[in-house]
Order: C-alpha cells, then sequence, then structure tokens
C-alpha cells in the first residue's frame, strides 16, 4: 500500500476495540501501529503485579486511564499464603501519581493497600472516579476519609470484601456538602457504624446513585429512610434484617421498597428476621442479582422469596435452601445462569441441612441457561455428575467443594474420576473447574484430553502420581492459573513440562512433593519465569536437595526476580546455587 | 511415581510430553526417595511437613485424627467466615514493648479466668498477673517481667481489668493493654462506685 490512513484515523478505528486480544494483535501488525496504539491505550489489566514492573506499563502506555490490578494467588483466600507476603500497591500509585495525572479508575484485587497509598492517590489525579477495592487489606478508615475528603469526582466507591480497621464513623463527613456525582457506594465489608446522618445526607445530595450496599451495622428501621431518599437505586444491599416486630416498621419499610421500581439487585441481608421479608416480595418481580449468602433463614421463608423472583439469574445462598428449595427455584426461575451455594456449617462433623447432590441435578435439569455453579455439599455420585454434564452442555464454570477430602461417589464407593471426565468431556466451553472428592490420575487424564477451552484449574487431595500433573499440563492448551494443594506431584511432570508455564499466569503448589532441587533447576533454566519457594521452617539450603518445599509459586515475568520479598520466600534463579554456598 | 535418581528421560515416560532436554540430576547421587504416602490430616493440619528424606524408610502414613481442621479447607474464605460468625466483641491487645497486636473476642469467654487464660496462651512468653485472684500487683519474680491486664473503657479511662462485673467488663471495654507491672502504679483496683453505675 503506497498510502497509509493518517495517524488520527487508525486511532479512531482504534477507539473502538476494547479487548486487551484486540488491542495487542494490532500492536503486532507493524511498528506504526504498535506506536499508535500504544499510545491510545487507556485501560490496563494487570494479572498479577509481579509479571511487570509499573515503570514498564508506563514507558509503554504513557496515556492510561483505568488501571485493573491483581495482587496475591486465589489461594490467598484460604490462608495459605502467609501474612506479609506482599503485592503492595503503593509502588504502583506512586508512579502512576507522577505519570498518569488523568487516571480516573483504580481497580485492584488481593493486594495490600495502606493509608499512605489512599492519601496519595486521593490526592494525585484530579479527575478520579472509580476505587474498587475487592478483598484488599491494610488500610483504615482514615484513608477512606482522605478519598472522600479530595476526590471532587468521584462515582465509584466499592470496597468488596476487604479488610478495613474501623477507627472511626465519621470518613463519611468527609465528603464535601458540594459533592453529589456518587454512583455507587458499597461499604458493607466495614464492621462498625458509619455516621448515619452523613449517610442519609450523601444519599440525599446524589441523584445518581445507583448502587448503594451497607454494611450490617445500618439498622432496619432507618433503611426507608435511605430508600426514600434513593428510589432510583438499582442495587440495594441491606444492612442487618433485624428489628423489633413493630407494624409502623414493617409498613414504612414496604411502602419503601415499593417506591424502588428499578430495583434489579439485593444483598446483605445479615441477621435476617423472616417477618420482615414480605416487606420486600414487591420488588422481588424485577430481581436478576439476589445475594442471600449472609441470611440464615429456611424453609419456607427462603424458599418463598427465591421463588418470587422469577427473573433471577444470579443467585448465591446458603445450604439452608436444601435439595427441596433448589427444586422449587428450578422450577420458577427460568432465567438462572448463576449459582452458588454455601455451607453454614463447614466444620460441622455431621450435616446440618438436607442438602445433597439431588438439589444441583434439579437445577441443572430445570435452568437452561445455567454456566456457572459453586456448589458446596457433603456427597456425590458420579451419575449425578455425569447427569449434570449431559443436562448443562454450556456450563463455563463448574466448581463443585464436598466438604470433606478424598470422598468417593457415595453410591458406589468408586472415586469421581468418571463423573468430572464427563463434566470436561460435554462442557466443551468450560472456562474454570475446580475439582474435590476421591480422584485418581485418569480425571486427569480426562481432563487432559477435553479440557480444552480450561483457563483455571483448581486441584485439593487428588491424583496418584506425576502423571496426573502431566496429563494436565500437556493437555490442557487454553490453561493460564493451575493451583494445586496436597497432591502427590512432583519433580517429574513439573520439570517436563516447565516451557508450559511460560504460557501460563501463574502455578501454585503447596503441600505436594516438589523438591527444593527442582525448583532450583527450573529457576536456572526458565529465567522468564520467577519461581518462587515460600518455606517457613526457614532457607531451603538448610535442608536436603531432595527435600519437599511447603509452597511454591511459579508465575511469568518481564520485571525479574521481586525485590520486596519478606524472610520467608526465596526465588530461585541463575544466581541461586551462588547466593547458598 | 518418582523413580530412583537414574529415571529415563521424562519424554519416555511421558509419551507426548513436550521435549525438554531438563533432566533431574541430584547432586551427589542421592537416591531419589518415595513421595510420602497419602497424606492424613494431621500432616496438612500442621503445614511443618516433617521431611521425608529425614527417615530412611519411606513416610509414614498417621491415621487421620477425629475430626482435624486441614488449613485453609473447605475453601471458605476468611471474609465469609467472619461475616457467619456472630458479630462478636474483638478487642485489640497491645503488649508493653512488644511490637505487634493481636485481636480478641470477648463474646467468646464467660469469665476473667477464661480471658486471662486465653491471653496467657496468645502471650505464652508473658506471665500475666491474674489480678483477679490476687489483690495487689506482684512484683516481678525470677526476673521475669510480669504484666498486668488493663482496658480502655467507653470513657476512655484505663482500669485494671477485673474491676467490674464480668458482662459489664465486655460491653465496656474497648481495648486490651498488656501493661509492665513496673508501669501499672498508678491503677490499683478502684471501688466499684463510681464505675459501677449501670450502662445499657
Amino acid at each position: 500500500m503506497a498510502y497509509s490512513f493518517p495517524e488520527e484515523v487508525l486511532e479512531h478505528v482504534f477507539s473502538f476495540l476494547t479487548s486487551d486480544k484486540d488491542r495487542n494483535a494490532v500492536c503486532l501488525v507493524c511498528k506504526s501501529w504498535y506506536e499508535i496504539e500504544r499510545w491510545c491505550r487507556r485501560r490496563i489489566f494487570v494479572g498479577n503485579c509481579y509479571a511487570v514492573s509499573p515503570e514498564i506499563v508506563i514507558r509503554r502506555f504513557p496515556e492510561v486511564r483505568a488501571v485493573e490490578i491483581k495482587g496475591k494467588p486465589h489461594f490467598a483466600d484460604f490462608n495459605l499464603v502467609p501474612e506479609g507476603w506482599g503485592a503492595y500497591v503503593y509502588p504502583w500509585v506512586a508512579a502512576m501519581s507522577a505519570a498518569y495525572p488523568l487516571l480516573e479508575e483504580i481497580k485492584l484485587k488481593r493486594m495490600v493497600v495502606t493509608d499512605e497509598s489512599l492519601e496519595l492517590i486521593s490526592k494525585s489525579f484530579k479527575n478520579f472516579k472509580v476505587l474498587v477495592l475487592s478483598s484488599c487489606e491494610g488500610f483504615t478508615t482514615d484513608g477512606l476519609a482522605s478519598i472522600a475528603a479530595n476526590c471532587r469526582n468521584l462515582r465509584e466507591l466499592d470496597l468488596r470484601e476487604s479488610e478495613v480497621e474501623d477507627l472511626s464513623g465519621h470518613w463519611l463527613s468527609h465528603f464535601p456538602d458540594n459533592y453529589t456525582s456518587l454512583v455507587s457506594l458499597n461499604i458493607s465489608c466495614l464492621g462498625s457504624e458509619v455516621s448515619f446522618s452523613a449517610l442519609e445526607r450523601l444519599v440525599a445530595r446524589s441523584p445518581n446513585l445507583r448502587t448503594l450496599r451497607l454494611n450490617r451495622a445500618v439498622p432496619l428501621e432507618k433503611l426507608p429512610n435511605l430508600l426514600r431518599r434513593a428510589p432510583q437505586l438499582v442495587e440495594l444491599g441491606t444492612g442487618a434484617y433485624s428489628a423489633e416486630i413493630r407494624s409502623d416498621t414493617y409498613s414504612n419499610l414496604a411502602e419503601a421498597f415499593s417506591a424502588c421500581k428499578q430495583l434489579k439487585g439485593l444483598s446483605g441481608f445479615w441477621d435476617v428476621v423472616p417477618s420482615y421479608l414480605p416487606a420486600m416480595l414487591h420488588v422481588c418481580s424485577g430481581i436478576t442479582s439476589l445475594n442471600l449468602s449472609y441470611a440464615t433463614i429456611q424453609s419456607p421463608d427462603l424458599v418463598q422469596l427465591v421463588t418470587q423472583c422469577r427473573n433471577l439469574q444470579r443467585l448465591w445462598v446458603l445450604d439452608y435452601i436444601e435439595d427441596s428449595g433448589l427444586e422449587a427455584l428450578a422450577a420458577s426461575c427460568k432465567d438462572l445462569q448463576e449459582l452458588r451455594v454455601f455451607p453454614s456449617d463447614p466444620f460441622g462433623a455431621v450435616p446440618n441441612v438436607s442438602l445433597t447432590e439431588q438439589g444441583l441435578v434439579s437445577v441443572s435439569e430445570g435452568c437452561p441457561k445455567l454456566q456457572s455453579v459453586l456448589y458446596f455439599c457433603r456427597q456425590m455420585s458420579n451419575a449425578a455428575l455425569v447427569a449434570i454434564a449431559r443436562n448443562r452442555p454450556k456450563l463455563i464454570r463448574f466448581r463443585l467443594c464436598i466438604l470433606e477430602p478424598r470422598v468417593p461417589d457415595y453410591l458406589t464407593l468408586e472415586p469421581l474420576d468418571t463423573g468430572f471426565g464427563a463434566i470436561v468431556e460435554n462442557c466443551k466451553e468450560l472456562r474454570r473447574l475446580s475439582l474435590s472428592g476421591l480422584l485418581t490420575d485418569r480425571v486427569f487424564k480426562y481432563i487432559g484430553t477435553h479440557a480444552k477451552k480450561l483457563e483455571m484449574l483448581s486441584i485439593a487431595f487428588a491424583g496418584d502420581s506425576d502423571l496426573g500433573l502431566h496429563h494436565v499440563l500437556s493437555g490442557c492448551e487454553s490453561l493460564r492459573k493451575l493451583e494445586i494443594r496436597d497432591c502427590p506431584f512432583g519433580d517429574k511432570a513439573l520439570l517436563a513440562n516447565a516451557a508450559k508455564l511460560e504460557t501460563m499466569r501463574s502455578l501454585w503448589m503447596s503441600s505436594c512433593s516438589v523438591s527444593y532441587g527442582a525448583c532450583k533447576l527450573l529457576g536456572q533454566k526458565l529465567p522468564r519465569l520467577n519461581v518462587e519457594v515460600i518455606d517457613e521452617r526457614g532457607p531451603p539450603d538448610s535442608r536436603p536437595e531432595s527435600c519437599p518445599v511447603e509452597r511454591l509459586y511459579v508465575y511469568r515475568t518481564v520485571s525479574g526476580r521481586r525485590v520486596d520479598m519478606p524472610g520467608f520466600v526465596w526465588t530461585m534463579d541463575e544466581d541461586a546455587s551462588l547466593r547458598f554456598s | 511415581m518418582m523413580s530412583g535418581g537414574n529415571a529415563a528421560p521424562p519424554e519416555q515416560e511421558y509419551p507426548g510430553g513436550l521435549k525438554t532436554d531438563l533432566t533431574l540430576a541430584l547432586p551427589g547421587g542421592a537416591e531419589t526417595p518415595k513421595p510420602p504416602a497419602k497424606r492424613g490430616f494431621s500432616d496438612t493440619a500442621d503445614l511443618k511437613l516433617g521431611c521425608s528424606c529425614e527417615d530412611e524408610a519411606s513416610a509414614v502414613t498417621q491415621p487421620p485424627p477425629p475430626k482435624a481442621q486441614v488449613v485453609g479447607w473447605p475453601p471458605v474464605r476468611s471474609y465469609r467466615k467472619n461475616m457467619m460468625m456472630k458479630i462478636g466483641k474483638f478487642v485489640k491487645v497491645a503488649v508493653d514493648g512488644a511490637p505487634y497486636l493481636r485481636k480478641v473476642d470477648l463474646e467468646l469467654y464467660t469469665s476473667y479466668q477464661e480471658l486471662l487464660a486465653a491471653l496467657e496462651a496468645m502471650f505464652a512468653c508473658l506471665t500475666i498477673c491474674n489480678v483477679v485472684n490476687e489483690r495487689k500487683i506482684m512484683d516481678s519474680t525470677n526476673g521475669k517481667e510480669e504484666y498486668v491486664p488493663t482496658y480502655e473503657d467507653k470513657d476512655g479511662d484505663w482500669m485494671l481489668v477485673g474491676d467490674v462485673p464480668w458482662k459489664m467488663f465486655v460491653e465496656s471495654c474497648k481495648r486490651l493493654r498488656l501493661m509492665k507491672s513496673s508501669e501499672a502504679v498508678g491503677l490499683a483496683p478502684k471501688s466499684t462506685s463510681s464505675k459501677g453505675s449501670s450502662t445499657k
């Protein structure tokens, strides 16, 4: 082509490309497209904060407006990553405060965020609009006060499931009186009371408020005060759903709910007093997302509520719903796409509810759009899994957690290999899978053979030998994240498939049989991986090379070894042998 | 199954696997130990893995104890676990001279005895004066510093633990501090008259 489009035209065309995959493809076409694209990329997603440094990101993409960063490995949610491991956001914020004055959005997951970071954010970005802190920790309400006081254009403040140190409920009062741009506020994770009058005034002056998720400490009697000031709400998270039973409280609540004609999502519901549930019934027909996973309500109240929501697409609920409730759900909610059933008594030795594999089978039969499942239960059979797989071949996410490790098919006492095999064979679009129950290497053969679109796999207490791991690493072409605990997988499969690790985001292995020697070898041979040993017993070289490491975290990176490792993390690299001599 | 140190190169054992020139060559020609047999719960409950290379014999499988809790299993997030518990009454516990803070849930205990026992377990290296039974604060004995449990109440005053009835204490306690007994001079147990007024 003798002539090409002017830069502005190309830039305009690229602005329609929102997916990173597409933009990355554009960059590979030619140098000038690479250059044009990098100047107009506005959104960055960093799946592992240690895979790249802020400096590298800033150098390549100078005009970013929105950043999303993830930190700790997923198993940190279950206390498998010790305190102080890392994932500090401060270096990112410090670098961006200089380089991206126009930054508008920061979304973080599993990162350590300090008050200092929050203050720096609040003072560095004049047009800051969105702050989402998902499962983060390290900050207090003082940090929130800085955000409230300084971010004049803030639209979203979402603290979902973060651990916040509650110093005072007065941080909310730091939003100035002329601040009116709030669209979304999620403070459900805060332990203590926020100043209710400040909250009320804030809601009253936020005409664009769409999402309001309160914390447990907001009493039910006061909820109508907020709803009346925000009838345009689309998503509501209640506080504690309990109060003394009084007819005026009830009628206030019912009236306030009936004025909310746009509600689509409900959550909260701590400490439910069932008598107050009917106050909500009018909004149920519009509800598409319902999170009752903290609500200790049982049948019949629970089932009545759920089945009233005929347009439900997403349901998170405790196992109080039982098989009978799930059957009713399957009959009423034909649009259901996502179901999560959490355990009410995960550590109890005996079942406290009548929830079995049957409930999940019913939902798989009755809900044609079901694509995403997280199910905690105490028993499972191959027959049930096969039925589920055949009923719902379009499943995308299937996470099954049988509470007791290594439990076989309760009918036949066989391993659950066949059942999970059916899942991967039938559900060709499966992207995420979590296994549980008694499983041999066979299940991994099925997974390696069939699960070609699988991106994330979680394995615990499963398999017999390295062959299992080898099947997964050699067969799962789309695998990005693999997390394994308590499996007899060791050096052979890992080393035989070492190159595969460069095509993945990360591998986590804890309480397996990977030796220190193998870790060193891996680190030495593959410089583009960080091979990190986490061992609280002390330096790995104080034990024989054949000794298994406690935990191993391997991830690809373009910025070399971490510089902020705590004392219990060692990087295996070319220098390892020198440093340990 | 891991074979001995002179195993055939990986691609022969795993047909179809990626070819790699990596081999597992262990220094010193040591025998590759057999992998530990399936772990019993007690092995996993304590993440300090007994190193299998320390024994000559293969690792011993211990029978799973009755209901040992395995770390991080079932995979319920701590956030969720905390939310599912009753609200509880968590207060910070600071120890003079120690950089770390702990938290205790006062609602887990029904008496001062239980609380002090828990604090002793938590800070096992300290000796905590049991001011409930002893009328005065003991001087340090054996050269070991003793600590006196104190708390900050709703009014912001620092009091000796044990002054008021247990339930009243749980209600009014905002945080705990284990004070070095040498510094706790001004906090002789008060009479309950002024603080004994009913608090809701």
